[in-house]
C-alpha cells in the first residue's frame, strides 16, 4: 500500500514536470514563428524528450509514442534536415495542446481521447513521410499510415456506430454524452442554460441519467452526479455545438456521435471501419513499441533518470535556488499566522487593565510582537504569491489562434506581468480573463477593412495589464475596438425585458447591463463568442474571489475592462460596523463611502424599497437590521450611518448605528460546521474572542432585491 | 463528573458501548463518548441571521467556528435560564461534507455509562419529547432509562433543517 503511495507522489512530479514542459515548448514554438534559432529548437525538443523519457518510465505508453512523433519531427528540424515552417509550427502547437490533454487524462485516471491523438499522429507521420528526414523508427511511422489509407475518408467525427436514435427521425444530427465531472457545478455552470442554448441550434431531445445520485444522506448539493445524453436534430456544424460547452471543457467529458441521417445503415459499414482500424493501427505500434523494448528498455530508464536529473537541474540552478512546496503546508502555515494575529491582538487589549510599571514593560513587549507579527504575517502571504504572468502566458498563443480565425489583425501588449497575486486567485481568474480576451477579439476589435475606413490603424491592440493599487491588484483588458453599442445594447435589454422602455438609464448603467445572464447583442453568433453565457459568469467568478469588475467604454474608440481584486482570499480588510449590540465586517473593498444621512433625503416608491439622494443619484436603502432580523439602537436613519457600497456596479446604502474600527480580519467559513448563509460571507474572530460575521454585500443586495417586488431590479 | 466507581463504567468492552448522559428537563439522555470532543461552559453565542430558532449561533472554539444548538428548544420543551449547570457539549458528528464539529447546549453533564449492546432496546412508537428518528434506543442503567440519541441524525438534520424555509 505504501509503494502505491511513493508512486503517486514520482507521478505527480511526473506530471508536474510534464507541464511545464509542455509551456515551455507551446512558448518557445509561438517565438520560433518569428525567428527560428537554434537554441529556440534545441530546447522545445528537449523538453519533448524528457516527456517521452519520463512517460515511457512509468508505463504511460501512448503519451509515450505519440511524444516519440513530436519528438522526431523536432529532431528533423534541430539538425537541419527539415525546414521549420509556419503549418509545421502549427501542428506542433496541436500536438502540445493534445499531449496536454493526453497528460491530463493520465494524471486524472481517465481515458484518452485516442480519436484526436491517433488523427494528430496521423499528421505527425504524413508530415514525416514528406520529407524523408533521420525517421527514427519506420516501423513506428509505418503503423499509422495503414490506418490513414484504411479509414474511408479521414473523418474527424466519430460516425455513430449504433443505429441512429428514433428522435432524429432519419434527418441528420447529433448524440452528445455529456458527464460532467462532480465539481463542474462549483464553476457556476449550468447545465441549464447549455441545453437551452443546444435548444436554439436544433431540436433537442434530453435524456438524463441519475444512476450515479447517492443515497440523499450522502448527496452533496452542489456536486454533480448526473449525466446527460442529449440527441440533437439538425444539419450542424460539430464547431457550433462544442461551442456551447467550451466553458466547461475541463470539467466534463463529453463525446459527440454524428449522424448523417437517412441511410445511415449504408453509413455504417466503412464508418464502423474506422475505429476498427484505429485500433488496428494501435496494435501494430503497441507491437513496435513491445519489440522494441530490448534497445529501449535500456535507453528508456538511462532516459528517464537524465529526464528526472535534467529538470531538478533545470530548476535548481537557473530560479536562484527555488524549492516545491505543497500547498497544504502552506495554508496551514497561514492559518496559524492567521491565529497568531488574533491572539496578539487579544493581549494587547489585556495590557489596559495593568500597573503603570508594569504597563511599560508590557507596552513594549507588546509592541514589538505586533511589529514581529504583522512583518511574519507579511512574509507568509508572500509565499503563495505568483507573478500573474502565469495567468498572462497563455494569451501570446491564443490571440495568434483566435486573430487568424477570425481574420484580425491584433497586437497584444502585455504589461505588469510581475505583479504578484494569491495562486489560489490566479486560478480562478484565468478562465475569466481568457473569456474577456475573447470578446475583446471577436466583438471589440473591427476588421482590418473596418479599422482603416474609421480612420484607425489596420492592426488593432489589445492590452492586458495589471498593478497593485491600495493593496488590491487591478487587472485592465483593453482594446482599441469598436467600444460598446449603447443604443444596441439598450435595445437588446428592452427586448429581454431587463429594462422598462421608457427607463432612463446612464452610460454606466447601460454598459453594466452586459453582465446580464443570457445578453448579447450579437448579431451573429461566431464560434468564439456571442451566445451570451458568458459575461455573467465572468462577473460571478470575479466576484466570487471578492472582487469587482467594470466596464467603461467609448463608441468607436474602444473599452477597458477593469477588474479589482482582493491580494488574498484568506484575509480581509474589513470596517467593523454595530447594529445594535451586534458587531458585523464589512469589506473595505465594496465601500464607497459613509456619510451622515438626513432624514429629508430619504424616499419612498411603491413596493416598499427606500430610496435615498446622494448629491445627484438615488440609491436604494439597505436596513441591515432588518436583513439579518436583530433590534439595532434606532430605526431613524438619521441617528445611524449610511454605508454607500457598491455591488454589481450600482451603488446601496447600508444602514448602521455606529462604525467602529478598521482592521485586517481573517477570513473563517461558515461553512464548515454550519452552512451557507445568504448575505454573509463568512465569520471571524475579533480581538476580544467573540465572533463577528462578515457581510457579503453582493449576496445582502440580492436578497434585498428579492424582497421587493419579485427581485425587479431597481434602475433608478 | 462524580467518581461512582460502578462495575458498568469502567473499561469499554467489544460488546458494549460507552456513552455520556446528560440531563435535559427530567430525562437523561446518552451520546456516544466518542463523539464528544469537549464539554465546556456556556457563553454567548453571535447570532446568525436567518436560523431556526434552536441555533443559538455561533462560537470561537480555539480559532474555530462553531454553531451552538439549544437542545431543549429543539426538543420543543420550554426554555430555562442557563445556569452554573448548564454546559455546551461539544461533538464531532459525520456529514457528507467531512466531519462536523457543533455544540450542544443541555442543563447537566450526568454520567459516563458502558451500555451493552445487548442492552439497548428499540425505542416505542410513541410518546417521548424526541422524535423518534433520533432515538437509537433505551438501556437501563441503575434503575433509570436512558434514551440514547442518533447523534449523527440530530446534528445534521438540525443544521440542514430550515433550507427548505429559508432559501
Amino acid at each position: 500500500m505504501s509503494l502505491d503511495l511513493e508512486m503517486e507522489e514520482i507521478h505527480k512530479i511526473f506530471f508536474e514536470e510534464s507541464f511545464e514542459g509542455l509551456d515551455v515548448m507551446e512558448s518557445s514554438l509561438l517565438n520560433l514563428d518569428v525567428n527560428a534559432d537554434r537554441e529556440t529548437i534545441a530546447r522545445i525538443f528537449r523538453a519533448a524528450h524528457s516527456i517521452k523519457g519520463g512517460a515511457a518510465t512509468f508505463g504511460f505508453m501512448e503519451v509515450s509514442n505519440f511524444t516519440h512523433g513530436v519528438e522526431t519531427l523536432l529532431d528533423e528540424m534541430r539538425n537541419g534536415t527539415r525546414p521549420v515552417t509556419p503549418d509545421a509550427i502549427q501542428l506542433l502547437l496541436q500536438s502540445v495542446d493534445g499531449l496536454r490533454e493526453m497528460v491530463k487524462a493520465v494524471q486524472a485516471k481517465q481515458p484518452i481521447d485516442a480519436q484526436r491523438i491517433a488523427l494528430l499522429a496521423d499528421e505527425i507521420a504524413q508530415l514525416l513521410a514528406r520529407h524523408p528526414g533521420k525517421a527514427a523508427e519506420p516501423p513506428a511511422v509505418a503503423a499509422p499510415a495503414p490506418a490513414a489509407s484504411a479509414a474511408a475518408a479521414p473523418e474527424p467525427v466519430a460516425e455513430g456506430a449504433n443505429a441512429a436514435p428514433e428522435f432524429l427521425a432519419g434527418g441528420p444530427g447529433w448524440v452528445i454524452d455529456f458527464q460532467p465531472h462532480r465539481d463542474m457545478l462549483k464553476t457556476n455552470n449550468e447545465p441549464l442554460r447549455m441545453f437551452a442554448e443546444l435548444e436554439r441550434l436544433g431540436a433537442l431531445n434530453v435524456i438524463a441519467d441519475a444512476s450515479a445520485v447517492p443515497a440523499l444522506a450522502e448527496l452533496q448539493p452542489d456536486a454533480c452526479h448526473l449525466r446527460w445524453r442529449l440527441e440533437l436534430a439538425g444539419a450542424i456544424e460539430k464547431r457550433a455545438i462544442e461551442e456551447v460547452f467550451d466553458w466547461v471543457d475541463a470539467n466534463c467529458s463529453i463525446s459527440y456521435q454524428h449522424y448523417a441521417g437517412t441511410g445511415a445503415a449504408p453509413a455504417a459499414p466503412p464508418v464502423a471501419a474506422a475505429p476498427v482500424a484505429v485500433e488496428a493501427a494501435a496494435a501494430p505500434a503497441a507491437a513496435t513499441a513491445v519489440s522494441a523494448p530490448p534497445p529501449e528498455a535500456v535507453a528508456v530508464p538511462a532516459a528517464g533518470a537524465a529526464a528526472a536529473a535534467a529538470p531538478k537541474g533545470a530548476s535548481g540552478g537557473g530560479d536562484a535556488g527555488s524549492i516545491r512546496v505543497s500547498t497544504t503546508k502552506v495554508d496551514h502555515l497561514i492559518n496559524l499566522v492567521g491565529e497568531l494575529v488574533i491572539t496578539q491582538s487579544m493581549l494587547s487589549r489585556f495590557a489596559d487593565g495593568c500597573s503603570p510599571a508594569e504597563l511599560e514593560k508590557l507596552r513594549e513587549g507588546l509592541t514589538q510582537l505586533t511589529r514581529n507579527t504583522r512583518e511574519l504575517q507579511e512574509s507568509v502571504m508572500q509565499i503563495r504569491m505568483l507573478p500573474i504572468s502565469f495567468a498572462f502566458n497563455r494569451f501570446p498563443r491564443l490571440v495568434h489562434d483566435l486573430s487568424r480565425k477570425l481574420g484580425k489583425k491584433v497586437e497584444l501588449k502585455l504589461s505588469g506581468e510581475g505583479t504578484e497575486l494569491d495562486k489560489t486567485v490566479l486560478e480562478k481568474i484565468s478562465d475569466p480573463l481568457v473569456h474577456l480576451v475573447r470578446n475583446a477579439l471577436d466583438h471589440g476589435l473591427e476588421k482590418p477593412e473596418a479599422r482603416v475606413a474609421a480612420g484607425k490603424p489596420e492592426t488593432g491592440t489589445i492590452e492586458l495589464a495589471a498593478f497593485h493599487e491600495g493593496g488590491n491588484i487591478i487587472i485592465e483588458v483593453k482594446d482599441d475596438g469598436g467600444g460598446l453599442n449603447r443604443a444596441k445594447i439598450l435595445k437588446r435589454a428592452r427586448e429581454r425585458g431587463l429594462v422598462a422602455d421608457d427607463a432612463e438609464l446612464s452610460d454606466d448603467q447601460i454598459h453594466n447591463l452586459i453582465f446580464a445572464a443570457g445578453f448579447s447583442t450579437a448579431d451573429t453568433i461566431s464560434d468564439v463568442s456571442g451566445r451570451g453565457v458568458g459575461m455573467d459568469v465572468v462577473r460571478r467568478n470575479i466576484q466570487d474571489l471578492g472582487g469587482v469588475v467594470q466596464i467603461s467604454s467609448t463608441e468607436g474608440a474602444g473599452s477597458t475592462i477593469r477588474i479589482r481584486l482582493p491580494l488574498t482570499l484568506a484575509i480581509l480588510d474589513g470596517q467593523l460596523v454595530r447594529v445594535g449590540a451586534h458587531t458585523y465586517v464589512i469589506s473595505l473593498v465594496a465601500i464607497v463611502e459613509t456619510i451622515q444621512a438626513q432624514k429629508d433625503r430619504l424616499n419612498a416608491v411603491p413596493g416598499g424599497a427606500e430610496l435615498f439622494r446622494l448629491r445627484d443619484e438615488y440609491i436604494p436603502v439597505v436596513r441591515l437590521y432588518e436583513m439579518f432580523g436583530v433590534e439595532p439602537d434606532s430605526r431613524a436613519i438619521e441617528d445611524g450611518l449610511l454605508v454607500v457600497v457598491e455591488a454589481e456596479g450600482r451603488r446601496f446604502g447600508v444602514l448602521v448605528d455606529d462604525l467602529l474600527a478598521q482592521q485586517q480580519v481573517v477570513i473563517k467559513t461558515l461553512e464548515t460546521n454550519y452552512r451557507q448563509v445568504a448575505g454573509v460571507a463568512g465569520a471571524t474572530i475579533l480581538g476580544d474572542g467573540t465572533v463577528a460575521l462578515i457581510v457579503d454585500v453582493p449576496g445582502l443586495v440580492q436578497v434585498f432585491n428579492e424582497s421587493f417586488t419579485g427581485g425587479q431590479t431597481l434602475a433608478a | 463528573m462524580s467518581t461512582n466507581i460502578s462495575d458498568k463504567r469502567l473499561e469499554a468492552a467489544e460488546d458494549a458501548g460507552q456513552y455520556l448522559t446528560f440531563q435535559l428537563g427530567r430525562e437523561e439522555y446518552a451520546v456516544d463518548i466518542l463523539r464528544v470532543q469537549e464539554i465546556k461552559g456556556w457563553e454567548r453565542a453571535t447570532r446568525i441571521p436567518h436560523a431556526p430558532d434552536y441555533v443559538l449561533g455561533v462560537i470561537n472554539l480555539r480559532g474555530a467556528i462553531v454553531p451552538i444548538i439549544e437542545l431543549r428548544k429543539r426538543f420543543a420543551l420550554e426554555s430555562i435560564d442557563f445556569g452554573p449547570t448548564t454546559v455546551v457539549i461539544v461533538v464531532k458528528v459525520a456529514s457528507p461534507r467531512g466531519e462536523r464539529t457543533v455544540g450542544m447546549v443541555v442543563d447537566a453533564v450526568c454520567e459516563v455509562y458502558n451500555v451493552a449492546h445487548a442492552d439497548v432496546k428499540a425505542p416505542p412508537e410513541v410518546g417521548s419529547s424526541v422524535d423518534t428518528a433520533f432515538v437509537k434506543g433505551l438501556a437501563t442503567v441503575e434503575s433509570k432509562m436512558l434514551i440514547l440519541l442518533d447523534i449523527d441524525r440530530l446534528i445534521n438534520a438540525s443544521i440542514l433543517d430550515g433550507i427548505g424555509a429559508a432559501a
